[in-house]
Formats: structure tokens, sequence, C-alpha cells
């Protein structure tokens, strides 16, 4: 079988960001992050000019985990942490499909946790876009992974996690992911390009995305004045990448990392067999 | 009784090659035109620790062990008093092996004859204890010596003219340390087309019967070599099997690919099973078939992993928080594997559920010689909608509650699947009415549904009635067989369909039944309790419940019916 690189067959009327959303209205608070993130993978799709019906978004629990069913593709809102499992699924089975996961923090790092490290061991051509608030919004204000351990207004940690913070880009090179990039919710335009960038790549990619919750950590507002993009190219070195993310303030944003690992296929035989076949080992 | 099958169990420390000579004096006999089955016991240890081959070969087919064995033959005893209690010797056995025999079984009274495999394969180079003994047994029994050195030649071509030929010479030393050793000659009678075959792989062929091309699983005993089959059987037809990282990111990839419109499979086991439940309520919720084959084994926790229980049946039954309609069948024998995966697949396919198959260790890790299963075909699939449609409500309310499926590609009918509770087009709704709506849907859909005669399997007539299920029915079957002799007439009922249940068809089951025995391998009665919650039969009810990892045996059953109708 042919191997299909950059998949979801691309669309022969030309669709606006628009056209990929749905009529249904978000449950966000106002000024919430994720706002920017739905806009920028719209923009990003519409850009690849990919059909609507040939995506699928796939998430797990939890604010952002709500965004498929405001897009206008074939979604997947599923079980906490498990959204990466089901879209590897769908995509080793269906591979002319164009897979996207979405979800936060909490879903990604935390109870889905062993699911990150795997799926960015097996590279298989999806992307994972994080929308990271250090914060567990739907549940009212609970410490994540990525919280910092000194964060004390959740009522579940009143004196701080004082656990070390999680750094999922970190971890997602030590575990083989095959491009990383940061993009930030206060630059549409900006996340729309990247997450472009990482559904063209081939294999497993992750995009974080610094996205605000404007009502559990409103001092996030501030990151806008933050972030800034990397002053570097991206690196195909993983020992430079490396270097780079371990020093990094977590508010570079851009492509990081792009490695040139092939993609996750699944063993085919050469000589197909039929059904019936596979009985004649059971003769006597 | 006349029965015309001998019981031969093998022992040996691991690595001696027990279950290899057992295997082989199976196929031996299939090839003599032969029925018969092997199933296997072993302690935990991965390498060298005990395991024994039970085997019961006979003139008709078999598919459980028998009450005694004829013939225990230990390689050496390292260990082997750990199986006395499932290796039952009278003064009618015979103990072939060393002199050193544990106290277990030399108390039985049973004839010894002693033979030490090890010496005699010490006489030259390249003879293997095993093979010696497997000469000595399958000579024993009447085997003709060519078909045990015809199947010996062939698990063992690949490795050189020296080996084949140092196995046959050990078969016939194995042959001629006969003399004086009691031997039972077993006419072979000519049969149909045989085949030799475990639970498990039975099951991975049903499953592939019924359409399954997709399979991620995480190893676990005793399931594992359903996934061994499935791994090169999905290769050559174009599917499938993805090694999970864990039991959570397996059932949820079968999700993924199943959404995607590939029919989808794994096997596990209880705690792979309870790991699963979460996401198993998913595919209910968003409508996504899926097919979970759960080998049990002991329990509760890490329990006997190498044994046999029947006491999945509540996680199975139950495990799934909410109201959460789903399917549970029970294959009924080795055979029964493939027609029960299957039917399962095509199940879940036809009511966009999931299906959960319980097998047992005792099915799925026993290798059985029967006649080929008749070939099944189910016509129906998965409805798919095919056309784009701008009113397409994925999870519509239609008559019978299955809704078409849009597969992602299908312009114009995008839709969101979802755990959350949902309205008919798949937007999440916590009203009350939508709730509603959809728990009905997902009940009626399964409610709705003909099963047919496949539910259960039902014989006999009479007043007095065994209800039983899984691997519980063979022993349950030949100890009607034996008692029929006696004047005691028994009607056997044992569903293969566990949920939904079927209240109507099992109240015309038991149409004049005044008393019933349900037989199971469980400690808590686990059926025996769901008979009477689900069924309430009018009729007077007895537990037989006994937890695993001893196996049913058909004289327990007899014992049982006799104490419980004597003078009836």
């Amino acid at each position: 079988m042919e191997r299909v690189v950059t998949s979801g067959a691309a669309t022969e009327v030309t669709l606006k960001p628009k056209d990929y959303k749905s009529d249904i209205k978000p449950v966000w608070c106002p000024g919430c992050g994720d706002f920017s993130v739905l806009a920028a993978i719209t923009r990003a799709l519409a850009a690849l000019k990919v059909a609507p019906e040939n995506v699928a978004v796939i998430s797990g629990i939890g604010c952002s985990s709500r965004i498929p069913a405001y897009l206008d593709t074939y979604g997947f809102h599923g079980a906490h942490g498990r959204a990466l499992p089901l879209a590897t699924g769908l995509k080793i089975s269906r591979p002319d499909l164009c897979v996207l996961v979405a979800g936060g923090d909490g879903d990604g790092f935390s109870i889905g946790g062993n699911h990150f490290l795997q799926v960015c061991r097996r590279n298989v051509d999806i992307t994972y876009i994080v929308m990271d608030n250090q914060v567990y919004g739907m549940t009212k204000g609970q410490a994540s992974p990525t919280t910092e351990p000194d964060w004390d207004r959740s009522k579940l940690t009143p004196h701080g996690t004082r656990i070390n913070a999680f750094y999922p880009l970190v971890v997602a090179l030590a575990s083989g992911a095959n491009f990383i990039a940061r993009a930030s919710s206060s630059d549409p335009n900006g996340a729309a390009k990247v997450i472009g960038e990482a559904i063209g790549h081939p294999g497993f990619s992750f995009v974080q995305v610094l996205s605000p919750c404007v009502t559990f950590r409103p001092e996030q507002r501030d990151w806008k004045k933050i972030v800034r993009p990397a002053p570097i190219e991206a690196t195909t070195d993983p020992a430079a990448a490396a270097r780079r993310l371990m020093t990094d303030d977590n508010f570079y944003l851009g492509v990081l990392y792009k490695g040139n690992r092939a993609p996750f296929e699944p063993d085919s035989a050469g000589q197909p067999s039929t059904e019936q076949e596979l009985e004649e080992e059971f003769k006597v | 009784m006349n029965d015309p099958a001998i019981s031969i169990a093998l022992v040996g420390s691991g690595g001696s090659g027990v279950m290899t000579a057992g295997s082989l004096l199976l196929e031996a006999a299939g090839r003599a035109g032969l029925y018969g089955m092997m199933s296997r016991s072993s302690g935990p240890q991965i390498r060298g620790g005990e395991a024994a081959a039970l085997l019961r070969i006979s003139t008709r087919p078999v598919f459980c062990l028998g009450n005694r064995f004829d013939f225990l033959v230990a390689i050496d005893w390292a260990n082997a008093e750990r199986f006395a209690a499932e290796i039952p010797l009278d003064t009618e056995s015979t103990i072939v092996g060393d002199d050193d025999i544990p106290d277990e079984f030399s108390a039985s009274g049973a004839t010894f004859k002693e033979v030490s495999f090890k010496r005699l394969a010490a006489q030259s180079a390249g003879l293997r204890p095993n093979m010696i003994a497997l000469g000595l047994i399958g000579s024993a029994i009447g085997l003709p010596p060519g078909e045990l050195e015809a199947v010996a030649k062939k698990l063992l071509d690949h490795k050189g003219k020296a080996t084949v030929e140092a196995s046959v010479s050990a078969l016939s030393i194995g042959a001629a340390t006969l003399d004086g050793l009691k031997t039972i000659d077993i006419k072979t009678e000519s049969v149909a087309e045989l085949w030799n075959i475990s639970g498990n792989e039975a099951a991975g062929l049903g499953a592939v019967r019924g359409g399954v091309r997709f399979v991620a699983a995480y190893p676990i005993t005793p399931a594992t070599e359903m996934l061994e089959w499935l791994a090169p059987a999905l290769e050559k037809i174009g599917g499938t099997l993805v090694q999970a990282e864990d039991e959570l990111a397996s059932v949820n990839q079968l999700i993924g690919a199943s959404f995607g419109g590939t029919p989808s499979l794994t096997a596990t086991s209880g705690p792979g099973l309870a790991l699963m439940t979460e996401s198993i309520g998913l595919a209910v919720a968003s409508e996504t078939p899926v097919v979970v084959v759960n080998v049990m084994r002991g329990g509760p926790s890490t329990g006997i992993p190498t044994k046999s229980e029947q006491s999945d049946l509540n996680i199975a039954l139950y495990g799934l928080h909410g109201d959460a309609p789903h399917l549970v069948v029970a294959p009924l024998s080795v055979s029964d594997c493939l027609f029960s995966a299957q039917w399962a697949v095509h199940l879940a396919e036809t009511l966009q559920t999931a299906a959960i198959v319980l097998s047992d260790q005792s099915l799925a890790q026993t290798r059985a010689v029967i006649p080929r299963p008749v070939d099944v075909f189910f016509g129906a699939r998965r409805a798919v909608q095919t056309e784009a449609w701008e009113d397409y409500e994925r999870y519509a309310t239609v008559p019978g509650g299955v809704s078409p499926m849009a597969l992602p590609g299908l312009t114009g009918c995008q839709y969101t699947a979802d755990g959350l509770e949902h309205n008919t087009q798949g937007t999440p709704s916590s009203r009350v009415e939508d709730h509603a709506r959809q728990l009905d849907k997902r009940r009626d859909k399964l409610a709705l549904h003909d099963y047919g005669d496949h539910w259960a399997h039902i014989d006999g007539n009479g007043p007095m009635a065994i209800i039983t299920w899984g691997s519980s029915l063979a022993p349950v079957e030949e100890a009607v067989e034996t008692l029929a002799p006696e004047g005691i007439a028994l009607r056997v009922i044992a569903p293969r369909l566990l949920m939904p249940v079927q209240p109507e068809r099992m109240a015309a089951a038991l149409e004049g039944v005044e008393t019933a025995l349900v037989v199971e391998q469980s400690h808590g009665g686990q059926f025996f309790h769901y008979i009477r919650a689900f069924y309430a039969p009018e009729c007077e009810l007895h537990s037989m419940a006994r937890p695993g990892p001893l196996p049913i045996r058909p004289a327990d059953v007899t014992h049982a019916i006799r104490e419980q109708w004597r003078g009836s």
C-alpha cells in the first residue's frame, strides 16, 4: 500500500475558515483562550484545503476537549485521557483521513500521560494540539500537571502542589515525537501557521498552545505580553532541540523541533490470503 | 457407563517438554481418526515451573476432562504434587516414572511402573525424555507408531535430519519399554474432516470470519494465544493487530478504528476487562461497535492467571457505570468459541454496541480434535449512511433503534460521536427528554433484536433441569448421559446469550420444570443469582457453585444431582 503522507483529500471548492465551524455555541467562558485555538484550527484547515469530511478531530474530557462539536468535521468526544489511543486506532485503520487530537493539559499529561509517551514513540501520523492553561477548568480550578508547584489557589492543594511541573515539550522530544512546537492563543495567525505545519509534517506532531484560563488563572492574561517568537529556526537535531527545550522559559513560540523519522505503518503481508486459507493449519 | 475414552496426564518440570509431547499425542490421535482434547495446567513460573498436559482421547468428541485418569506419566516429579487434586487416580490407574513418586499420587493405589525417562535418554546423544514418554504412552494406548513418527517429523523437520532421527529413535525406545504395562486398545473409526484447534484459536478464526480487521490488545494470560494467532492471520488478510501500551489504550484504539468503519476486537482477561470498563461504556454511549473477548481466569485481582474460573460473569454483566445495555455472549465449548466470537462480532456490528465474549482458560487453552465446525454466514452488517443528507442525525430515534452510522469521508454527514449524553444529532445535552430518548434507543435496539435459536443450547425434557453456562456445559452433558440409563431424564438449558436477557425464551425452555440445578464454576454463585434475578423461575432452584481452578467433572454433577433429587 502506498503511504499517504499528507492525508485528508483536498476540497474542490475553496472553503473559508468559517466553513469548518459548526453552529454549536461553545461552553467556554468569555475571554477563554480556546476560542482563538478553534479559530486557528479552522484557518489551518482552510489553508491546507482539506475537505471537512476527511478530517476527524478526537478529544477526551475537559473544557478544551469540547472542541470537536464546534467544528464541522467528523469528531469523537471520548473518555478522559483516552483521545490519543482512539485517534491511533482511527488513523491506523483509516490512513486516508487527516486526524487531529485536541485537549487540555490535565487530559493529556495526567490521566492520559502514558498514552502521550507511547504515541510519541509510535509516531503515527496524527497532530496533537494541547491547549495548556495549567489548570483543571471544568472541575473548577484544580492544579494540573503543568501547574507551578507553589500555586496555592485550589482548595484541593491549599499549600501548592509542591511537586514539579511537567514539561511536555521535553518529554515529547525524549519520547520520540517527530514535530514539536509551541503557539499562543494570543496570536491566532501564528498558531494557525504552526498547526498547519504540524498537520503537514509526517508522523506524530505535538503543538502546545498557551491558552489562558481567565476564570481560574486570571493572571494568565499577561501571557500575551511575555510570549515571543523563538529566535531560531526549527532544528532537526534532537540533541540541539533538547538543549534548547531544557533552557527554554516556556514562552518561546514557533516550531522547535522537526524530526525525520518515518511514520508508523502497520505490517502487511506480500501475498494476501483468504479466510479459507487460514483454516488450513487446523486440519489434522 | 461405557466410557470409551482414555485419560492421560503428562507431568514434568517446565521445559521438560510435556506440553509438546501432549500436543503431539493429540495430533497423532487425530490422524488416527480419534477425537480428543488436551488442557494445560501450569504453575506461575515462566520457565522451570511444573507443567501438566491433561489429555482425554476417545472414539467420539470429548469436551471436558474425565472423572479420573488412566495414566499418569511423569518425565520428572519436580513439584508434581501440586497437581495432585487435578489428577485423580485410582486402583485402575497406572503411574509411569521415576521411583520417587510423591505420596499424593502413590496413595491412590495405582499400579506403578518404574521408568526413568532421563536415564533412557542418556543412552545416546539427541534423545529427549519427552519423546521417549510420547513413544511409551502412544504405544500403550495403541496408536499406530507411524502416526507418532509423522507428527514428530512434522514438528522437527526444520531442525534437520539428525534431530528427526533421534526423535524417531526415542519414540521406539519408549514403545519398547512397554512390557508389563496395561494397554488399552482403541478401535478407530473413519470420521469426517477433523480439526485440531484451541479455544483461543477458534475465537480468533471466528473473529476473522465475523469481519474483524483491526485488533489492539495488551498481552495477558490466558488470552495471549488468541492474539498470537490473530497477528499473522490479520496481516495475511489485510488487517492489523497493534500491541497497545495498556488495556485503556487497546479498547480506545478499537473505538477509533470502529468509528472509522473497521470491525474491531480485543482479547483480554479479568484485570484487563476491569481496566476497559469505562471505555466499553463509551462504546455503548457513542454506539460504536466493539468486541471484547474476556478469557476468564481465577480472580479476584491477579488471582490464578493460568487456571480457569467462571467468576467474571458479574463484571461482564454489571461492570459498566450508568445504564449501559450491551451484549454478553458465552461460548459453550472449544469449537463454539468460533461460532460465539463470530456471532458476537455480527451482533455488535448490527446493533452498534459493545459485546463482551466470556470465554475461559479451560476453553481457550484447551486443544481439541473436533469435527470441522460448520460454516455460518450472517448476512446483516453494520447500518452505514451511504449518501450525503442535509438532515442527517447520527443518533436519530428510528424504528428498531439502530440509526445508520456515517463514516468519516462521507460528505455532508459530519457529526461528533460523544460519550456525553446527546440529542439525536450528537450535540451534548443534559436535558431530561434527550437522556430518556437515548436511554430508550440504546435499550430498545438490543431488546427488539431477534437472536433466534442461537440464544441458548437446550436439550432434553422432563421436570428436572440443569441450567449452566460456558465450559460447565460439557461435564453437565456427560453427567446427563451417565444418568440416562438409570432412568433419570434431565433437561439442559445453557444460555449462550447472557445479555440482553431473554425472559420469554427462558420461560418456554423452563416450561414444566419442577426443580432445577444451576451449575457453575464460581465461589459466589454468580450465575445462580443472575438466573434468579432476571428469570425468577417458578420451579425449585438449587445451586452447585464451586470455584476454580479444579475443573467441574461429570461425576461432580452426577453426585450433586443424586444428592439433590434422591428418590424423586
